[in-house]
Formats: C-alpha cells, sequence, structure tokens
C-alpha cells in the first residue's frame, strides 16, 4: 500500500509498504532517516521515539497505515523545529522558497553534521550525555517535548519524562545533567 | 494482510462483520509487538485510530463513558477526581511513550490478566459498550474476562466504550514490578471503598488465569466494617481486621511460576498490597470523614 504524511515539515510518499509494517521501518528503510533507532521493537527502549502529531510515541508500535495523513517529526527534524518553536511561528515545516533552495551542503541526515544543533541537542554534546549514542536520538525527542510542555522540570519531571528511553552506557546521571543544562538555558534565553 | 481504514463507527463495525478474523488496532501497545515478533500474521489489520469517538469521554451522573482509545496520559491528566483508581492504574503504565498510545479498549481486548487497567476496572465497577451491526450490548465487568487472554467478545463485535462508575470514596491501585516503569505487573492489586453502599470492592491483576475479584475479602471487610460501626465512627481499623483481609485476597488468587515470580510470592505480595491499599484508602476516608465533622 501506499503512504502519505508529512515528515518533518516536509511531504513524504512511501509505496509498496507491507500493512503490518511499522512506521519505524517506512522512516528508515523506504525514507532514508535512520535517526530514529532500530532496537527493542516492543516499545520497552524507546530509541525509536518520534513524535506523531506532537506527541511522543514509539515509531516501532505505529503500524504505517495509521499515519497517513499524519504530521511526524524524527530527530533529523528537532533542531528545525525547536527553531520554529523559539521563533514563535507555530508552523511546522519549510517553506516553498526555502525547500527550492535547499541542498545537501556536504553533509548526510544521518549525522546533521554542518547544521545548527536543537539547544537540547547541544546539551547532550557539552554535557557529555552521549556515549556510544544509539539511545540518543530517543532521548533528545522525549526531552526536548517534555521542555516543551514543562520549561522547569523537576528532577523526578526528568526521570519520569525519560522512563521510557533506555541507556546501557551512561547510567543516565550525564543525561540529566544534559536536560537540566538544556532547561537552564532555555530560561535564560527567555 | 489487508489494512482496514474505516472512517467511521458505522463503517468500522461493518468491516468487523464483514471480516470476523480482523484483528483491530488503536494504539498498537499489543498488537505490533506480535506482527514485529513474527508471532501474528491477521489477515486483516482493523486501524480504528480514524474513528474520533473512540477517544472521547463523557463524565456523567454516576458514571464516566471512556472511549475505548482514550490514551492513558488523558485519563491520568484529565479523570483523577472521578476515577482515581484507574488513573493511578494509567500512570503505572509501561511509559510516557506508551501511555501516549495505548487505552483501556485495547487493555480490555487483549484481556491479558496481567494488564494494568483490569484491578482498577473490577474494584470501581464498570461495564463494557460491545457494538456489532447486529446492535450494542453492555457487559458487566465481572462476566467480561472468560480465560487467560480471552474475552466476552462475539467475532463481530468492537469495543466501543467503558462505562465506569464514578468514586464515591477513596480508590487506591499498587502493583509489584523490578522497577517503576517499562513493567509488566509481577501481580498488581485494586481496592474501592463504597461509603454509599457501604461496600468494598477490589480487583487483583496477574495473579489468576484472569484478573478476579476477592468476593469473600470484600464480604469480610464489608460485614466486619459494618458491624464494628467503622463507617460512622472513622475508627482506625484494627490490625486482625486487617490482616484477616489480606489473608483472604491472597486466598482469591490462582497463581503461577512464571519468569517474573512465583506463585508463592505472588500470593504473598498480594496480601501485602491488600493490606497497605486498605490502610491508604481507609486513612483518607477517615481524613474526609473527619474533616466534615470539624466543619460542621
Amino acid at each position: 500500500m501506499r503512504v502519505n504524511f508529512t515528515v518533518n515539515g516536509r511531504p513524504q510518499e512511501a509505496d509498496d509498504v507491507w500493512e503490518g509494517e511499522s512506521l519505524l521501518y517506512v522512516l528508515r528503510e523506504r525514507l532514508g532517516l535512520p535517526g530514529s533507532k532500530n532496537a527493542c521493537e516492543q516499545g520497552e527502549c524507546g530509541s525509536c521515539t518520534v513524535r506523531l502529531d506532537g506527541v511522543p510515541v514509539c515509531s516501532c508500535l505505529v503500524a504505517a497505515g495509521q499515519v497517513e495523513g499524519r504530521e511526524v517529526v524524527t530527530v533529523e527534524g528537532l533542531a528545525e523545529y525547536a527553531q520554529q518553536r523559539s521563533r514563535g511561528t507555530g508552523a511546522c515545516g519549510t517553506s516553498l522558497d526555502e525547500a527550492r533552495w535547499w541542498s545537501a551542503q556536504g553533509t548526510d541526515s544521518g549525522t546533521g553534521e554542518g547544521t545548527e544543533l536543537a539547544p537540547v541537542q547541544q546539551a547532550f554534546i557539552d554535557a557529555g550525555a552521549v556515549q556510544c549514542g544509539f539511545c540518543t536520538p530517543g532521548l533528545l525527542v522525549a526531552a526536548d517535548e517534555m521542555l516543551e510542555r514543562n520549561p522547569n522540570p523537576t528532577d523526578a519531571d526528568i526521570r519520569e519524562a525519560l522512563s521510557g528511553n533506555l541507556c546501557r552506557c551512561t547510567g543516565y546521571e550525564k543525561i540529566m545533567d544534559a536536560v537540566r543544562l538544556a532547561a537552564a538555558r532555555q530560561g535564560e534565553a527567555v | 494482510m489487508d489494512f482496514l481504514r474505516p472512517a467511521s463507527w458505522e463503517e468500522a463495525l461493518a468491516a468487523k462483520a464483514e471480516h470476523p478474523t480482523a484483528v483491530p488496532i488503536a494504539g498498537g501497545t499489543d498488537v505490533m509487538v506480535e506482527i514485529n515478533f513474527d508471532h501474528r500474521r491477521p489477515e486483516y489489520l482493523l486501524d480504528l485510530t480514524r474513528v474520533g469517538d473512540l477517544y472521547e469521554w463523557e463524565v456523567g451522573e454516576d458514571s464516566v463513558r471512556l472511549g475505548a482509545s482514550v490514551p492513558y496520559t488523558r485519563i491520568m491528566e484529565n479523570l483523577r477526581a472521578e476515577l482515581p483508581g484507574l488513573a493511578l492504574a494509567s500512570h503505572t503504565v509501561a511509559s510516557p511513550q506508551i501511555r501516549n498510545r495505548g487505552g483501556v479498549g485495547g487493555n480490555l481486548g487483549t484481556a491479558s490478566p496481567a494488564g494494568d487497567a483490569h484491578p482498577a476496572l473490577l474494584a470501581a465497577g464498570a461495564e463494557v459498550e460491545a457494538e456489532s451491526v447486529r446492535g450494542s450490548r453492555r457487559i458487566p465487568i465481572d462476566a467480561f474476562y472468560t480465560g487467560v487472554k480471552r474475552n466476552a467478545l462475539a467475532a463481530d463485535e468492537l469495543i466501543r466504550a467503558v462505562h465506569i462508575n464514578k468514586a464515591d470514596g477513596p480508590q487506591q491501585f499498587s502493583k509489584v514490578g523490578t522497577r517503576n516503569a517499562m513493567v509488566i505487573a509481577v501481580c498488581a492489586f485494586g481496592l474501592a471503598l463504597h461509603p454509599g453502599t457501604r461496600t468494598v470492592r477490589t480487583g487483583i491483576g496477574s495473579a489468576a488465569p484472569t484478573p478476579v475479584r476477592a468476593t469473600v475479602a470484600e464480604e469480610f471487610l464489608g460485614a466486619a466494617l459494618d458491624e464494628g460501626g467503622f463507617w460512622d465512627s472513622g475508627r482506625i481499623i484494627p490490625p486482625s481486621v486487617a490482616r484477616q483481609f489480606a489473608e483472604l485476597c491472597s486466598a482469591a488468587c490462582n497463581p503461577i511460576d512464571d519468569v517474573r515470580g512465583t506463585a508463592g510470592y505472588r500470593r504473598h505480595a498480594v496480601g501485602v498490597m491488600a493490606r497497605r491499599t486498605l490502610m491508604w484508602t481507609w486513612e483518607s476516608y477517615r481524613g474526609t470523614d473527619r474533616a466534615t465533622e470539624g466543619a460542621a
């Protein structure tokens, strides 16, 4: 079957999608967006977390057909999403003109190198919250959404918001530091 | 496999009538796991996420009509006053990502003895609104669970909503697991005090082939509270009564040994949870009782 939906503000069309396929598979294998990671395939680890119509979900548990006509934001679009939020435009996506002038500038969608990062991404780097990096995309999407909802989170708020994301390297302390840092910077910027 | 996408409830019922083997999918938190792991290859997937009605709830005089697909997150945020037991249980479901998708309809459809909503539904008192092209019916929650992962639905029926009695007294929910998040209950316990009828209701999860009530324990405690005049006096429940209630709750279990825990541990833990939730709810009942007396 064919599935039409919006990813990171851009309309996408996936063809020959198997009816039992997950959104995660479509993103990674059909749309070339490998940022969302595939680990447990049962909603336990959170490494495939994306936003579906604004809500954080495990993309491995969303059937591809269920996203028809809906909006998805992945870690690849997080920087742009955060930027637009801070500008307060409310609109998610790229204008037609911007899209026309867009070109790959010696980077690839897998690394996002050379592009400006979302504040939460920068905070993860600055706090040393990334080790092997496999859980990071899911944590970034979940943390960013919590900071959008709750600009002054307590440690308990952060732990709860990230309770669906497993990390096997860091012991979570640096991740906590990173989210606290992102929250503090967000507070300063206002 | 075929992916059916009804745009309305009527279309969904028609599709289910035409394809009784179709597997309904809403949050996907059970169904997609089975598909991802190749445990299930349904001929038809019946996507219910386009049926908006299923995501709504109505607070009535005596009960809440909860749409089958209302996510746990919404229950926690919006129905804590009316359905405190279910709101607590909802908060223990997996993780934020899962709570954003999963709902009570899926819990009932799967009918796993470990489903977190069941003890709260049993304790509060509820009816499942099931519908097919043949008509609509209300199944009492006590008659809904018929076996391990089996329920009273006919092949052409879908769950439209759950009617849950509004709390008329304190409710509690307790769950045993290895950590707070992402835990399938080793066992779980729900308790609701009903001062209006001077009764107590319970719900036990993961400690029998189906979710069950501890009816003997309920009757014992109801009689003890009534005969001792506790509902009026608000006195502390004697330890001997609490102990016997706990023992009778343990006795209502019919657990198995599995990877999550032994039968013996489950029986013991259900007793502990029964005693604790009784203390918590009774303390809160006495608190509200005394506050009213003081104000009067």
